[in-house]
């Protein structure tokens, strides 16, 4: 299972393999690869039976490029009958009744859910150890974190169990597994992707994404993926494009927009290294790098802090023991029923962020936080905008690191949010931006994240693509898988 | 000294949609528990309002009615707090843009008319119900409720005593009907209100701490509630205490009102922009389309019937306190081609005492325009005296047919007929010589014996204008 969606489509087509035989392989290397705990639920049986249906149909012709692949969930989207938990306590026995508009739409692509993937308890995290079911590994190094908050889906990908993962980025919780994991992923425009049936974590910056091995297959998912839903007013009823028809166009005269400061303070020599190795391949393809500045980015991370618990504490506010969900077996009130179901129901980062964001929306102090990151937002989105004037697309650095070990940044809630300092920008300009494998520093994988004007997404996955048919960073599997 | 009440209303009206406010679910009153309830409305994981379209509509409806501005762009906020029927932790509300500001009501009080300002109007979201009876010691929840679209409607402080409150909501509460935006039904909680109370010595220009009243759920109760709470106050800073700024409510059982909670206790809300809902923005072309459908107003449809019909100013307004009753007024005017003031005597009467008997609406009544108006034409055309008619009036009630089907079948039809007529006048002046030699002897008051034995003759059939005519004639010496 080390294949692309787009050769396993191939292979389908071609009746060299079966729907089936793909799931029972998947399922099998699963299993093998517990350790990396990237699963929290498997739904072996209805993958198996939809497996089969996908055959019977694909016979029957007319198949579209998914039907029948393999894929997973990050335990954030809702599945009808299928446990989504978020990774947290609070739901950890929660059946939804119904689909996310995004896992309703893979499925009328074709795609075969087999389980859903760990993560971040409610994506609040980027090391994928604040989830409620164990810390995922890293394929590249058993002891080092995936990334988070999509880490399961992450390491799902990297060691080649599943072909291609869901994810949802609210400060980088796509790209930055991605990067760390060497995998491809990406996050859209902000409305792209419906967010109906996305456990909502911070509204205003939630996006849901695909990860994969290669551009190209991302390029088809999202495309399966993306789309206005009528259930979320914040979708965008605009025409989804062909993705993998657009790819291919050659890089000649694309301006690439670079911030110097990005390749200096803060970043490992050795990631930075790599990066720039990677510019000088867009270079060689014809590429121009353009000098862009982003000053206000600088304040991205603590406006992102206040804005995303801020929604989140609210957002966060229905998991009250009432209705669903997990309730504190003992209390003595409504009002104890509340604070022992919270705060037995939720992990300590949670609870942080929880209490972070009720405090900067209080009476009082909304002024001075909320109101004042919302303008912060403003100027870090007009930079884009006026970088955007000179460049087509932006690229540079999407973790300051590699993969740093379990357990490293756990103690230190700053130096872990510090992780997002180049992806949080992003998602509070509500822009689309993916992460490529560029390269590898001290055998870990290095991620180039690449960030496009609004919409732009189509662009974004051929600067991809082009790279990766030069390259084999994304090619390269971890010892073992 | 001398006391002046300060009021201001909060009215909460249910928006008369099928569906709710941010859900696909139906509206409907008094359906089993959680039936009306989809995961939208019960906040599952996942879930996000989509504004429904025909609020927003209702709201502009509303503001232009009014004479208020509509924002064409508004916003809708999260009011955070913890309760068990609030199931997102938060209610969807507009809190710092609403879509209606500053608007007006004119009201009509013996003491004349008075404008009243509307501070603004804002669409949001109702909760759900706690259930306590028949729950064996748990509390149940009905989501029903929840998502059901509100109008709140708040009023500047500026009434000053409970008739004039009262006048406001009764004003407000057939305007909201004519719009058709909400049914009225306070007992259903479709129209509830909350007064903003304080007194302050007269002369005085600083308000004085106001208390709020909830739970107020008739016009009669708000009267009450406001009168008891005003002797409260009054009673209270007379002996040198001080008003709390509290909530009260207010218990029509004992007639009084009890504090709930004070400010100190009040909820920080902590509104904030709901992200999942983009700011609610209004063309004028959608403005101008709303003003085109805009029904006429109860203040217009008054001013024009009273001028149009000749109707008293009391009549006008007992006629247009709802549309449903105005429109049966002017059908039956319409098909019964009489004189119009016979029209609205008898719907303000006969018809309007049927229905309260019976605990009917007009659109409801027994008796429908069209019917009503074949009976006053046989009332006009002097085929049944006013007496008979009002019994055709009960038959028809009673289903027994149409005016003329009731006259026939009950023989009711009077008798015009001069012959007929003078021939009975005969008998009874022949019958009673002793009465006629009064007569003629100047005791005039006679003449109504005569009429009396005349009619009792007839049966009560003969047409009383002809009979004091012929027996005028007849008794002359």
């Amino acid at each position: 299972m080390t294949l692309t969606i787009t050769k396993i489509a191939e292979n389908l087509a071609a009746g060299r393999c079966s729907s089936r035989e793909l799931v029972d392989d998947v399922l099998a290397r699963i299993k093998t690869h517990a350790v990396l705990n990237a699963f929290i639920t498997l739904d072996e049986e209805a993958a198996r039976r939809h497996a089969e249906a996908a055959d019977r149909a694909r016979r029957a012709g007319g198949a579209g490029i998914l039907a029948g692949v393999p894929i997973a969930h990050k335990d954030i989207f809702c599945t009808a009958g299928v446990k989504t938990t978020c990774a947290s306590r609070m739901l950890a026995d929660f059946v939804p009744p119904y689909d996310a508009t995004v896992v309703r739409k893979m499925k009328a692509a074709g795609c075969i859910m087999v389980g859903k993937t760990n993560m971040d308890e409610f994506a609040m995290g980027s090391s994928n150890e604040t989830s409620h079911f164990g810390p995922v590994r890293n394929p590249w190094d058993r002891d080092r974190v995936p990334g988070g908050s999509s880490g399961g889906s992450a390491a799902a990908v990297a060691g080649r169990l599943v072909p291609a993962a869901t994810g949802t980025d609210t400060g980088g919780s796509i790209r930055q597994p991605a990067a760390l994991c060497g995998i491809t992923g990406l996050k859209p425009s902000y409305g792209r992707v419906s967010r109906y049936g996305l456990v909502a974590f911070a509204s205003s910056l939630d996006q849901a994404g695909p990860m994969a091995q290669t551009a190209e297959d991302c390029a088809h998912l999202l495309a399966a993926m993306a789309g206005f839903d009528e259930h979320d007013a914040t979708s965008l009823d605009v025409p989804v494009p062909d993705y993998a028809a657009q790819l291919g166009g050659d890089l000649k005269g694309l301006r690439i927009g670079v911030v110097a400061e990005h390749f200096a303070d803060g970043v490992e020599p050795k990631v930075a290294e790599a990066l720039r190795e990677a510019l000088r391949e867009y270079e060689r393809q014809g590429a121009r790098l353009v000098d862009v500045s982003l000053p206000n980015s600088a304040h991205a991370v603590p406006c992102y802090y206040v804005l995303a618990p801020a929604e989140a504490s609210s957002n966060l506010a229905r998991y009250d023991g009432v209705r669903y969900g997990f309730r504190a077996p003992e209390y003595q009130d409504i009002e104890d029923m509340y604070k022992k179901t919270r705060s037995q129901g939720f992990g300590p980062e949670v609870k942080r962020r929880i209490m972070v964001g009720t405090y900067a929306l209080s009476a009082g102090y909304y002024d001075a936080y909320y109101v004042k990151a919302l303008r912060l937002r403003r100027l870090i989105a007009d930079d884009f905008a006026r970088a955007f004037e000179r460049c087509d697309i932006l690229a540079g650095p999407v973790s300051p690191s590699t993969a740093f070990p379990l357990g490293a940044k756990n103690t230190d809630p700053v130096s872990m949010y510090l992780n997002d300092i180049f992806t949080i920008p992003i998602n509070l300009a509500g822009l689309p931006a993916l992460s490529l494998p560029a390269g590898f520093a001290g055998g870990l994988p290095v991620g180039l994240q690449l960030v496009g004007r609004y919409l732009d997404e189509a662009r974004l996955l051929n600067a991809a693509h082009r790279f990766q048919q030069a390259t084999d960073w994304h090619t390269r599997v971890p010892a073992g898988f | 000294m001398e006391w002046e009440t300060v009021i201001g209303l909060e009215v909460h009206a249910q928006l008369k949609t099928r569906s709710k406010i941010f859900s696909a679910s139906p509206t409907a009153y008094g359906a089993a528990p959680n039936t009306q309830a989809n995961v939208v409305d019960a906040a599952f994981p996942g879930v996000l309002p989509v504004l429904n379209g025909e609020v927003v509509r209702m709201a502009a409806r509303f503001g232009l009615a009014i004479g208020a501005t509509v924002h064409t762009r508004s916003v809708f906020a999260r009011k955070n707090y913890f309760y068990p029927d609030l199931p997102k932790g938060y209610q969807i509300s507009q809190y710092e843009h609403p879509i209606v500001e500053r608007g007006r009501l004119v009201i009509t009080t013996p003491a004349g008319e008075k404008t009243i300002g509307i501070t603004r109007a804002h669409l949001e979201e109702d909760a759900g119900k706690s259930l306590h009876e028949d729950m064996d010691g748990f509390t149940g929840i009905d989501l029903n409720r929840a998502g059901t679209p509100l109008l709140e409607i708040v009023s500047e402080p500026d009434m000053r005593s409970a008739t004039e409150a009262v006048a406001y909501l009764k004003t407000l509460h057939t305007l909201v009907r004519y719009l058709d935006i909400c049914d009225g039904n306070m007992q259903e909680g479709s129209f509830r209100c909350d007064a903003n109370v304080s007194v302050r010595p007269f002369g005085q220009a600083r308000f004085g701490t106001r208390a709020e009243l909830k739970n107020i759920n008739s016009f009669r109760f708000v009267e009450r509630a406001i009168d008891y709470e005003v002797r409260r106050q009054i009673a209270l800073l007379s002996a040198g205490g001080q008003v709390r700024q509290e909530t009260r409510l207010y218990d029509s059982a004992r007639d009084e009102t009890r504090s709930m909670r004070s400010k100190e206790e009040a909820n920080d809300y902590r509104y904030f922009p709901d992200p999942d809902l983009p700011a609610l923005v209004l063309t004028e072309a959608f403005l101008a389309e709303v003003k085109d459908a805009m029904p006429e107003l109860p203040d217009a449809k008054r001013r024009r019937l009273g001028a149009e019909y000749g109707l008293s100013a009391y009549d006008a307004g007992v006629l247009t306190a709802s549309r449903e009753l105005a429109q049966y007024y002017e059908d039956a005017v319409a098909a019964a081609g009489v004189d119009p003031k016979l029209v609205a005597n008898w719907v303000t009467g006969e018809l309007a005492a049927r229905l309260n008997e019976d605990g009917l609406d007009i659109t409801n009544s027994r008796v429908m325009a069209p019917a009503l108006a074949g009976l006053l034409r046989r009332i006009a055309d002097g085929t049944v005296s006013g007496k008979a008619a009002k019994d055709v009036f009960e038959a028809m009630w009673a289903g027994e047919g149409d005016a003329d089907a009731v006259i026939a079948a009950r023989g009711l039809r009077q008798i015009s007929d001069d012959f007929a007529i003078e021939e009975v006048v005969r008998q009874v002046i022949a019958a009673n010589p002793k009465q006629l030699a009064q007569y003629r002897s100047g005791e005039e008051k006679v003449f109504t014996f005569f009429v009396g034995q005349t009619m009792k003759a007839s049966r009560g059939k003969a047409n009383p204008a002809k009979v004091n005519e012929i027996l005028k004639r007849l008794l002359a010496p």
